[in-house]
């Protein structure tokens, strides 16, 4: 019932404040053109995805929105902020409002998973240290790891390793998390958890999400909101009901996997026949 | 034309090399603010890593080093009587050369490639992304605190390889060859002068130091993160360390010692 109320709010997207913008963006690494002046608009507590092919950069977008790298044209705001015009204090200042979960988890190896996820808290506030345990075991039990506190990274399972650095991203409460392909080599258990954690999470905290990922199934049963990318652009961008609904042939083949299509299974070379032949 | 196309192409990649170090060493020394709170726990910890991790190999090879030069300038000097020149020689070569360098080239292979594998390796697991992603400056909370480490535990190092190679040389020539225990260390403390020997082998240490660390760091902040990206880091590293320590100190030899 919530889930459909808040599909009904998305639709008439105009009326939401959006959290996160990217307009007219291009963005290339050397020669190769990655994005191609593309805009997306992200609303504030809603669950945005990105779904495209692997390969298309999809995490660079990430990367583009936290600051990380620059774009060669374009907007990207973030809370009014214009990403590529700030200067490091600001960047940093805005970032602290950001939060970004990798793929890897990239937790700290040298440190415990209770020491990671108060890392954040440690560096950025001055609280006394036993309020700060309090945080940390607090976030720590919200992803189902308090029991786990005083593992090394390097002992969990590639499940828990990412709930750990689930916590770590949301423990000092951001207004914006973004998940790099949360979904990417979990078991269907993990992936169901981490679905429903990210779910709740956006419902407790009132969190802006972005969501990368090509799990088409899983993505849909999360978002409010999607944009499918490929080659470049914006290819499609809706609710679920309309992606599924859509007309354009590469929505269709993305959604319902389809090895050939409008997006080709074969990589760019000559014939076949031709190829043989030269040997 | 290929050929220039290359030379050209392998300069500008040396030139922005170049750059993108001097990038890190600003950022790491200058970048922000520094929070000696944070910071100094931080540094302690690179100076057990880098350093006291450092002295098994340091002193070993400084001991033995001693013993051989005792070894080999006594054979020399005793054909001129002038064995009681043995402290002095074994000391001032110490000292002035070997200390230095030694210390310099066991440090590259030995804590440099350890940081070069270690920040690359954080680079390729996301680690300093994510530092970055959480406001968290890594040139200052990972590269700085393993800065400072190299530049102070070098020279500490180098000392106590040209002490313990001093009391190797003693073992050698006073206690096994028969050089007389007084001469030794009398004849050695008229020549040795504290400024002249002693504070030119420490700057040449800073100096090192300050290179190799740099260039340890740099090649693992640098490193294509894949698994060839990161040994190819750590050899180079060792080789571009090694290389600008022995040229280094040639130009520093003619500078301090060279009139």
């Amino acid at each position: 019932m919530t889930f459909q109320s808040q599909n009904n709010a998305v639709q008439n997207e105009n009326g939401l404040t959006p959290h996160v913008e990217l307009k007219n963006v291009t963005f290339s690494r050397g020669d190769r053109i990655i994005y191609d002046d593309i805009s997306m608009s992200f609303p504030k507590g809603k669950v945005t995805a990105i779904m495209g092919p692997s390969g298309i950069g999809k995490t660079t977008l990430l990367r583009l929105i936290g600051g990380q790298l620059y774009p060669d044209s374009g907007e990207i705001l973030v809370a009014g902020n214009n990403i590529p015009s700030l200067n490091r204090a600001q960047l940093y200042k805005v970032r602290e409002k950001m939060s970004m979960l990798f793929q890897s988890g990239a937790l700290f190896t040298e440190m415990s998973v209770f020491d990671n996820v108060a890392f954040p808290i440690r560096e950025h506030t001055k609280l006394p240290e036993d309020i700060i345990r309090t945080m940390a075991l607090l976030k720590l039990e919200s992803v189902g790891l308090r029991g786990a506190r005083d593992l090394m990274p390097n002992e969990l399972s590639g499940g828990m390793a990412r709930r750990a650095a689930l916590a770590r991203a949301i423990a000092l409460d951001p207004e914006l998390i973004m998940y790099d392909e949360p979904f990417v080599g979990q078991d269907p258990i993990s992936m169901g958890v981490l679905v429903r954690l990210i779910r709740d999470l956006n419902h407790s905290l009132n969190l802006t999400s972005i969501v990368v990922s090509h799990d088409v199934h899983e993505v849909m049963s999360i978002a409010d909101y999607m944009y499918i990318i490929a080659d470049k652009r914006v290819i499609g961008h809706g609710t679920k009901e309309q992606l599924l609904q859509s007309e354009s042939p590469l929505v269709q083949q993305f959604l319902k996997g389809q090895a050939d299509g409008p997006v080709p299974f074969h990589f760019a070379a000559d014939s076949l026949q031709q190829d043989l032949m030269q040997g | 034309m290929d050929k220039i196309q290359q030379l050209g192409r392998h300069t500008l990649d040396r030139f922005s090399a170049v750059g993108r170090a001097t990038y890190l060493l600003i950022g790491a020394l200058f970048g922000g603010r520094p929070n000696l709170v944070k910071g100094f726990p931080l540094f302690v910890k690179q100076l057990y890593v880098v350093g006291v991790l450092s002295l098994v190999i340091i002193l070993v090879s400084g001991l033995f080093i001693g013993m051989v030069l005792a070894l080999q300038g006594y054979t020399v000097l005793i054909d001129y009587g002038a064995e009681d020149s043995l402290g002095p020689m074994v000391s001032l070569a110490l000292l002035r050369e070997l200390g230095p360098v030694v210390t310099a080239l066991l440090f590259a292979g030995r804590a440099g490639s350890a940081l070069t594998a270690e920040i690359g390796l954080m680079k390729a697991t996301e680690q300093l992304s994510s530092l970055e992603m959480m406001a968290v400056d890594p040139l200052r909370r990972v590269v700085a605190p393993r800065f400072w480490a190299g530049v102070v535990s070098m020279p500490l190092l180098a000392l106590l390889f040209s002490s313990v190679g001093i009391l190797g040389g003693h073992i050698v020539g006073v206690e096994w060859l028969g050089v007389d225990h007084g001469s030794f260390w009398s004849i050695m403390q008229a020549s040795v002068d504290f400024k002249d020997d002693i504070m030119n082998g420490v700057i040449k240490s800073l100096v090192f130091a300050f290179v190799c660390t740099w260039i340890a760091l740099f090649r693992g902040y640098d490193a294509v993160p894949t698994s060839e990206g990161i040994s190819t880091a750590t050899t180079q590293t060792v080789v571009q360390s090694s290389l600008a320590v022995l040229g280094l100190d040639f130009v520093l030899t003619a500078l301090m010692f060279g009139n």
